[in-house]
């Protein structure tokens, strides 16, 4: 491979993993506190949809991504209020958000553009393109470093930057902050968190709507960053594979980083390695197909040693009376 | 309107078929479309223009379905067929099945497949020479390559789009012996005919690694490659439908699958029995059934140079002097 080929993976590589960064810290966020979160697909489902939507109908960019974000934090506090306040069981709420989303988008699509479910083709303006950072045409030109700021880190639209942001803002808010310290603690013990006086119900709250605002990202950038209009079940299990890097990762927001970028790696790859020959063998498409997968179940299954999760995760806490 | 009229419009109908000998003639044509939906821009959306021309053109009513998974199939068929209506036109591949157990069912009706073979005395099977089409949108792309390196994007991993592949490779080496051909297929399920995400990533890395032309020969995954190629500012090439006006200046042109003339020529004579033809029809360059898109939108981007030298193909194969091979065939694509 040379340099050409392999700044394109990595390009690639940035672009893909994204999505499941986004996701990735937004279930840190509600998994910290104690909600287990796997409606992340579906709330990112039903803001690629918005996002698209209101794009396509305002013609702004902006007025997407807000009906996105918006979309997405009422599923996140639907989600909540089965979840915390009715203290419903946390996965049913979690696969009842993801069924809901499927076919409430599709079912608007339908009614709304008449085009099988999807939204109008986004005309420009109506979505994110690329940004050039500065210098980055007078940095072409330097060896080794010019390439890789001109090409790998210039050149993307503005959710990819603010995914990349997320990570250090999210390791500073969970673990600098008193905000993070409380988030955490009543992921462990909401008890003691109760004890001393803060709402466990209240600190839930904040978790899971911070976590719906980044769902909220994740879904636009499907629809109005990367795509140009939503297409029916667009996310593609990419909330799963979030899921499954946050556990990997041990929900802690850096590894999250690094785990993201493997998988979006093994995608890239898989793209690449396409009808390309291995010792005189053609790979099967599907083989390569299935390679990000098959790598998720055996990372999972032996390479990562115990990964437990917060402590009170997955029980709705109610005061003893 | 209320229930009672209701049952009492479907009741005077049922006495108008049966007082009219030819009662079957006057019941509405309809078409299933196939997976990817009917505003795909692409192949159902052909099959929708051409129920529409016909529609605009004598007038009729027509009724129609979108389907949403591969179990509906024999659901659809059996409640047109009950209903009545005749013809019913299918399009897709994946017809075959559903076909074959409906059509025995109902042997007063008219059915017509379109890209599929289904031998029954009461089904007209429409096939296409897309080998021949993309033969000339392959020869295209190479014309019009400053790289030398020309990508395909298929939709669903299947033998009918290795024939569109197969056809196009051919078109391309004939330009340029050397020319280097990239293939990616977007994936392996239905599901592939309608993720341009997907499709749109293959296309970058296709032209991150030198191509400058794509053929899109994915349905609606196909607007992904579209896309990519005008964000990238490279070539892509439509296909079924005429794309050229969703990016004008970046689709080069679009292989045209006359589906809409093959639904709308259904809609005219496949409901009649004197008029209704049994059997496998193919469609190719000759009768017009495939080609490629020259309009407003691309007509800058193809040089009287280029299109002279398509035509050239265009003739050539009609007369039988170039040999398109057809990969269906048997499954195979060789030399390349």
């Amino acid at each position: 491979m040379d340099m050409v080929v392999i700044l394109s993976t990595l390009d690639a590589t940035i672009r893909l993993s994204t999505p499941l960064l986004l996701a990735c810290l937004a279930g840190m966020y509600s998994e910290r506190a104690g909600v287990f979160d796997i409606g992340l697909e579906g709330k990112m489902l039903m803001a690629a949809f918005a996002a698209a939507a209101t794009a396509s109908v305002t013609g702004s960019v902006w007025a997407g991504l807000a009906a996105g974000l918006g979309i997405s934090l009422m599923t996140a506090l639907l989600q909540g209020a089965a979840a915390i306040t009715l203290k419903g069981n946390q996965l049913i709420a979690g696969t009842a958000i993801n069924m809901l989303a499927v076919g409430l988008t599709t079912f608007l699509g339908i009614q709304w553009f008449a085009q099988g479910g999807r939204t109008p083709q986004l005309k420009e303006g109506e979505r994110f393109t690329e940004v050039k950072l500065p210098f980055a045409d007078e940095l072409a030109n330097v060896p080794v470093v010019g390439p890789i700021y001109s090409d790998l880190i210039s050149g993307h639209n503005i959710l990819v930057y603010i995914a990349f942001l997320a990570v250090p803002v999210t390791w500073f808010v969970l673990f600098r902050t008193r905000f993070g310290l409380r988030l955490r603690a009543v992921g462990e013990n909401p008890k003691a968190v109760d004890t001393a006086g803060i709402s466990v119900i209240a600190m839930r709250y904040q978790a899971v709507l911070i976590t719906g605002l980044l769902c909220g990202f994740a879904g636009a950038f499907f629809s109005i960053a990367q795509g140009s209009g939503f297409g029916n079940n667009m996310t593609a299990g990419k909330g799963f594979i979030a899921l499954a890097a946050l556990i990997f990762a041990k929900w802690k927001p850096v590894p999250a980083m690094f785990t993201c970028l493997l998988f979006g790696f093994l995608d890239a790859l898989q793209i690449r390695l396409q009808g390309v020959e291995v010792g005189g063998v053609q790979v099967p498409v599907q083989a390569i197909q299935a390679l990000p997968y098959v790598l998720t179940v055996i990372l999972l299954a032996g390479f990562i040693g115990k990964a437990v999760g917060p402590k009170a995760g997955g029980v709705a806490y109610s005061k003893e009376r | 309107m209320n229930a009672i009229s209701k049952h009492f419009g479907a009741l005077l109908a049922g006495v108008a078929m049966t007082a009219v000998v030819t009662g079957a003639a006057l019941a509405d044509p309809a078409i299933i479309y196939d997976l990817g939906g009917k505003f795909d821009k692409s192949f159902n959306e052909a099959a929708y223009n051409g129920a529409e021309a016909w529609k605009k053109e004598t007038g009729g009513n027509y009724i129609d379905v979108e389907l949403q998974n591969d179990a509906q199939r024999e659901q659809a068929l059996r409640r047109f067929a009950s209903q009545g209506a005749n013809p019913i036109v299918m399009a897709g591949f994946s017809w075959g099945t559903a076909l074959n157990t409906v059509a025995a069912e109902f042997p007063d009706i008219n059915f017509v497949v379109i890209d599929a073979v289904v031998e029954q005395p009461n089904v007209q099977s429409i096939v296409f020479d897309e080998h021949t089409g993309s033969f000339l949108v392959g020869a295209i792309a190479a014309l019009k390559s400053t790289t030398g390196t020309v990508g395909f994007v298929g939709g669903m991993d299947v033998p009918i789009i290795h024939k569109f592949y197969c056809g196009y490779a051919q078109g391309a080496k004939a330009v340029k012996a050397d020319i280097k051909l990239i293939e990616n297929y977007t994936g392996t399920t239905p599901a592939a005919w309608n993720d341009p995400v997907t499709a749109g990533e293959l296309a970058k890395a296709q032209f991150d690694a030198g191509a400058d032309v794509s053929f899109a020969a994915a349905g609606g995954s196909g607007l992904g490659v579209l896309q990519a190629a005008a964000d990238a500012g490279k070539f892509s090439i439509g296909v079924d439908s005429n794309q050229n006006y969703l990016h004008p200046g970046s689709v080069l042109t679009s292989m045209l699958k006359r589906v809409d003339v093959a639904v709308s020529t259904a809609f005219k004579e496949a409901g009649d029995d004197a008029t209704f033809k049994p059997g496998v029809n193919v469609l190719g360059l000759a009768q017009d059934g495939v080609g490629y898109a020259l309009d407003d939108n691309n007509a800058a981007l193809i040089t009287d140079d280029i299109k002279a030298k398509v035509e050239e193909f265009k003739a050539k194969i009609i007369s039988g002097e170039i040999k398109v091979h057809d990969y269906t065939a048997d499954n195979s694509c060789p030399g390349i």
